[in-house]
Parts: C-alpha cells; sequence; structure tokens
C-alpha cells in the first residue's frame, strides 16, 4: 500500500517535472490566465452585471477547458508511446494503475494551479463589493472537476494514439460532446427522431447541468459522482487500452 | 532463475514467438541471436513482463511473470530495444526516477545513481538534457537505469547497438564482467559479440529455436569446422587441390583463391574429426612436394556461416514461394 502511494507519487513528480522542464507549462499558464481576463471582462461583462459575483468568470470554463485542457493531455500516453518509454515504464515493478493515475494526479494538479492563478479575480470581487466567497469556493471546485473531466478524457484518447494531434482532435469532439449533449438546439434535434430513452441518455452526460449546479453554490452530491465517475470511467478505459496495447490486439 | 516454458505469440494471424523454451542460470550469460524479425525483442517483452505471452510461462527467480509480476518484475533489469529514455529529463533526473521507481530512497539512491553514473562513464553528461545526448550516451544512459537496483537479471536488447567499436568493446566487457555474477540474456545479430561475451548461445528463426548451445558447439556445425586452410608458394592451384585432394584423411580439397605469387587452399576432413591429424598429413606431403608453405592452420567453424546456414535456406524458400 505504501508502496503504491510512494510510486504514484514519483511517477506524478516525473510528470509535473515534465511540464516545466519546457516553456510549455509557461506558456499554457500565461494563455489561460490571458483568455480566462478576456472571456471574463470583455465577453462576460463583468463589470456591466454590478454584482460582486464570478458568474462572468466561470460562465465560459468549459468552453475554454474545451481547447485548453486537450492541449495539456493529449501528451499524457501519446508521448510514452512514440518515445517507446512505456515499455520502460511498465517493466518496472508498478502496475498499470499506478502510472495511469500518477500521470493523471500530475496533470490535473497542473491544471489546478492555472486555476489557482486566477485568484486575482477572487479579490476584485471582494474589494469591488460583498462577494459570497462561499459560492466562490463552489465555484472553483465545479470548474476543477469539470478539468479533471476533460482530462480524463484526454488521456484516454492519449492512450489511443501515438501521435499528439490525433489525440488531441479525439479529446476535443468528445469533450464538445459532453458540453453540447445538453444544450437544447441539440436536444431537440434528437427529441424530433430519437426515442425517448436516448435523448435522456445523451442528456444524462451533459457536463453542463452539473458544472451549474456547482455555480449556484450548491454541492449537490450527484453532480461530484457525476464527474467523479466520468474521471474513473475515463481512467479506467484507459487502463483496458494500455492492457490491449500489450497484448497486441 | 530464469524459466521460459513454451512461449507463444501471436499477433494476429503470425506467430511472432511459436514455442520457445530456455532457462538461464546465475553466472551464464546467454546471447540471444537470430535474423530481424526473428522474435527477439518479443521474447524479451514477455520475459520482462511487458506483453502477457499467448500461450506458455514465464517463470523469473521462481516467480510466474504473469501472475506475480511485482516481485519478479523487481529482480529484472532491463534494457528495451532502441534504448528509450524521456527527453525532457537530464540524465541525472532519469536515473534518480528509475532508481525511485526501483525503491531507492535517499543516500541509497544516491550511492546507485553515482555507481551506474561511473560504470556507464556518464560523469560528462550528468546535467545534460536527454534529447541533446549522442546516441552512445543515451544508449548508456538506458543501461545504466537497468543496472541501478543491482539486479539478479538483466535483458538487454541489443545493448552494443549504435555504439562506436571502443563502446561497444566497454559495454561487452561490462557486460561479461556482470555475468559472473548475474543471470544474462541479451539479443544481438553481430556474431562476435556471442564468441566474445556468451556461455551459451540460442539461434531463433522465425519464432522458434533453431541451435542452442556454447559458442564452440554451434561452430562445431559449421562446415568449416575441421577443415585445414594451407596457403602455398609457387605451385600451380590444381596440382595443391589434387595433390591434398588425395590424402586419405581429407573428404575434399578446394581452392580459395589463386594468386600469381600463391595459392589458398581449404582441405575438409573425413568425418567430423578436427584433432589436427589432416593438418600433420599437409605438413608431410608438402615436406616431400617441397613446397614452400606460408601458413597452415585447422579453422574452428565460424559462427556467421552457422547462422546463414540455420537461417537462409528456409527465408529464401519462403521468398520463393
Ligand atoms: N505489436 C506488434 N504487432 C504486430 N506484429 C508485431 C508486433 N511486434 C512484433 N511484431 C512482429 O513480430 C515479429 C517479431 O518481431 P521482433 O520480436 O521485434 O523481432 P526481432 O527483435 O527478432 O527483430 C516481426 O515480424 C514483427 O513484425
Ligand atoms: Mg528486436
Amino acid at each position: 500500500m505504501n508502496s503504491a502511494v510512494a510510486n504514484v507519487r514519483t511517477i506524478a513528480k516525473r510528470e509535473l517535472g515534465g511540464y516545466f522542464a519546457s516553456p510549455v507549462a509557461y506558456v499554457f499558464i500565461v494563455i489561460f490566465l490571458l483568455l480566462c481576463g478576456f472571456f471574463t471582462f470583455m465577453l462576460g461583462g463583468f463589470f456591466e452585471r454590478r454584482e460582486a459575483s464570478l458568474v462572468s468568470f466561470f460562465l465560459w470554463h468549459p468552453w475554454l477547458y474545451l481547447f485548453l485542457v486537450p492541449a495539456a493531455g493529449m501528451r499524457l500516453w501519446s508521448e510514452e508511446r512514440r518515445l517507446g518509454t512505456m515499455e520502460l515504464l511498465l517493466t518496472m515493478p508498478i502496475t498499470a494503475w499506478q502510472a495511469i493515475v500518477g500521470k493523471f494526479l500530475a496533470s490535473w494538479l497542473f491544471l489546478a494551479l492555472a486555476l489557482a492563478l486566477t485568484f486575482p479575480v477572487v479579490m476584485t470581487v471582494n474589494y469591488l463589493g460583498d462577494a459570497d466567497n462561499g459560492v466562490i469556493f463552489c465555484g472553483y471546485i465545479g470548474s476543477l472537476l469539470l478539468a479533471g473531466a476533460y482530462l480524463a478524457v484526454s488521456c484516454l484518447t492519449s492512450a489511443m494514439t501515438r501521435n499528439q494531434v490525433i489525440s488531441f482532435i479525439i479529446s476535443v469532439v468528445i469533450c464538445l460532446f459532453l458540453i453540447l449533449a445538453g444544450w437544447p438546439p441539440v436536444t431537440n434535434l434528437l427529441v424530433r427522431w430519437a426515442p425517448e430513452w436516448l435523448v435522456s441518455g445523451v442528456v444524462a452526460f451533459s457536463v453542463i447541468p452539473h458544472f451549474d449546479g456547482f455555480q449556484r453554490g450548491v454541492l449537490d452530491s450527484r453532480d461530484l459522482i457525476f464527474f467523479l465517475s466520468i474521471i474513473g470511467f475515463s481512467l479506467f478505459a484507459t487502463g483496458v487500452i494500455i492492457r490491449n496495447l500489450r497484448s497486441g490486439h | 532463475m530464469i524459466k521460459v516454458e513454451n512461449l507463444v505469440k501471436t499477433f494476429g494471424p503470425k506467430r511472432a514467438v511459436d514455442g520457445v523454451s530456455f532457462s538461464v542460470e546465475r553466472g551464464e550469460v546467454l546471447g540471444f541471436l537470430g535474423p530481424n524479425g526473428a522474435g527477439k525483442s518479443t521474447s524479451m517483452r514477455m520475459i520482462t513482463g511487458f506483453i502477457p505471452p499467448t500461450e506458455g510461462k514465464v517463470f523469473v527467480g521462481g516467480y510466474d511473470m504473469v501472475e506475480n509480476p511485482i516481485p519478479a518484475k523487481r529482480m529484472i533489469g532491463y534494457l528495451p530495444e532502441n534504448a528509450p529514455a524521456y527527453t525532457d529529463m537530464t540524465v541525472n533526473g532519469f536515473l534518480n526516477f528509475a532508481a525511485e521507481l526501483r525503491g531507492l530512497r535517499g543516500e541509497d539512491r544516491k550511492k546507485a545513481v553515482n555507481r551506474v553514473v561511473e560504470m556507464c562513464f556518464l560523469e560528462g553528461v550528468i546535467h545534460q538534457s536527454v534529447d541533446t545526448l549522442s546516441k552512445g550516451y543515451r544508449h548508456r544512459t538506458c543501461f545504466a537505469q537497468s543496472i541501478i537496483h543491482d539486479p539478479d537479471i538483466l535483458v538487454l536488447d541489443e545493448p552494443t547497438d549504435g555504439l562506436d567499436p571502443n563502446q561497444k568493446h566497454e559495454v561487452r566487457n561490462l557486460i561479461r564482467r556482470m555475468g559472473e555474477k548475474k543471470a544474462i540474456i541479451f539479443s544481438t545479430h553481430i556474431l562476435e559479440e556471442v564468441e566474445a561475451v556468451c556461455s551459451r548461445a540460442i539461434i531463433i528463426d522465425r519464432g522458434k529455436i533453431v541451435a542452442n548451445g556454447t559458442p564452440e558447439e554451434l561452430k562445431q556445425r559449421s562446415d568449416y569446422a575441421g577443415a585445414v586452410s594451407v596457403r602455398v608458394l609457387g605451385v600451380p592451384g590444381e596440382t595443391v587441390r589434387q595433390r591434398l585432394g588425395a590424402i586419405p584423411l581429407a573428404r575434399k580439397a578446394a581452392i580459395v583463391r589463386e594468386a600469381p605469387e600463391y595459392v589458398h587452399a581449404r582441405v575438409y576432413p573425413q568425418g567430423n574429426q578436427r584433432n589436427g591429424e589432416l593438418a600433420r598429413s599437409i605438413a608431410e606431403v608438402s615436406l616431400k612436394e617441397g613446397w614452400k608453405i606460408e601458413e597452415l592452420h585447422t579453422e574452428e567453424g565460424r559462427l556467421d556461416e552457422v547462422f546463414r546456414a540455420i537461417t537462409l535456406p528456409d527465408t529464401v524458400k519462403e521468398n520463393n514461394r
């Protein structure tokens, strides 16, 4: 048990170091912060709202993450496959799960760090008015979980190919589906021909209602479970893909 | 230490490894020979637990690699083909990472890293990023990773591939030295390497073991084994061939090369004897004829010739089909 934790930590540490060994991490963080600012203040009408909340800040996260999270996650396994280091890693005395979880946690931590660097916006609302920091905290949790869900999907797609670009594109498409599944224009389209159960099945995959729950300041265990199960399922599927890769099917 | 039983690996309809069995004990260096695509790397991937066998079993230090992979993997150091390494790390970072995954902590880890850096001559590049290393250094970095925990078993897939002659020499010496206390399997298609390093060699072709023995035993299978090579000055080739071919111990004599000033002939013995009697008879004949002999020796047989003889005809057959 102890050694499992130690292995996960060793792998996560290496992966996180990998982000910061190149300028990619810094470029990523700067772009993330710039886009956050742009969406919040320009498109979100932060000031026009005249309320001390971060609604306009969180509103855009599902779209912002749509491209940024797959960009951060696309290298996770595809790079391992391209370099051949997967063979090295998986012949170490560790389980594949420890490697999958370690790599995922490292990237998630990296995204959490980028998200944490948006703290000036929290200070701003607190300075401007009487903000409800409980709701803001809840919003951050929701945002982090959303990033984790997208990341787990990217992890899955990065195991499917050794080409990072393909991995990126597939994961954007899947994440886009997760956003659009509950979007009225899409559901209306489905309702016309699809049976009831299919429509509700598709809608159930939508991240937006669950994400909105957090933004209203409601910590609903169902929303939590939703995101955690997307993460769990995607990581499990990653494990299956890696096992199949190794057995050569 | 390593026991492999009837190992099979199929990729779709292709049987990449087809019923391979052998074992390696401590103190043995087993050379894994075979043409490209013979299934050497695939076998090694199964032995090290990277890919599961389709059929058959791998035991490492008594542990079944499929049922009990963690303790089995602990005993092995592995250098995969092409020596992969994380390009975004420094040599030092990479070796520390490997040491940590091997369960080495604190002072032990430092010692282990220093030891392999010294053994593999990496002092000069220790703080360099892996993607800026020359191929030889990257190879040695990955090799260093495989011995960082001083494993009982080493599996090395083409450990001298891409090295210059001096580096090859160093790595061979290292393998031979470590082979005294460990069980080592290494694959290669360089035949001198087998003679220089291995205590035993297995030749594998299209997934099957086609020969298994010490390098000396394998060389015995060569047509040349026991043949006597002779160089005579100033005598016509045909005369030499006929006279030497008539020796009772000789099966036949052949001209290898006829130059204006000398003739190089090879005399093959009857049966499989190689006790030097044929060479003595040839010396006597030459003396009687008054030939000037420049060179006379009994050949040991050549591994490359055995290798070709075993692995080539079928390939040719396949191509003609
Ligand atoms: N993952 C794989 N999928 C399909 N075929 C493979 C795979 N790995 C190896 N092979 C095939 O198995 C055969 C043996 O390959 P390999 O073990 O790499 O040979 P060697 O190392 O002796 O050159 C080759 O024909 C190769 O094409
Ligand atoms: Mg190979």
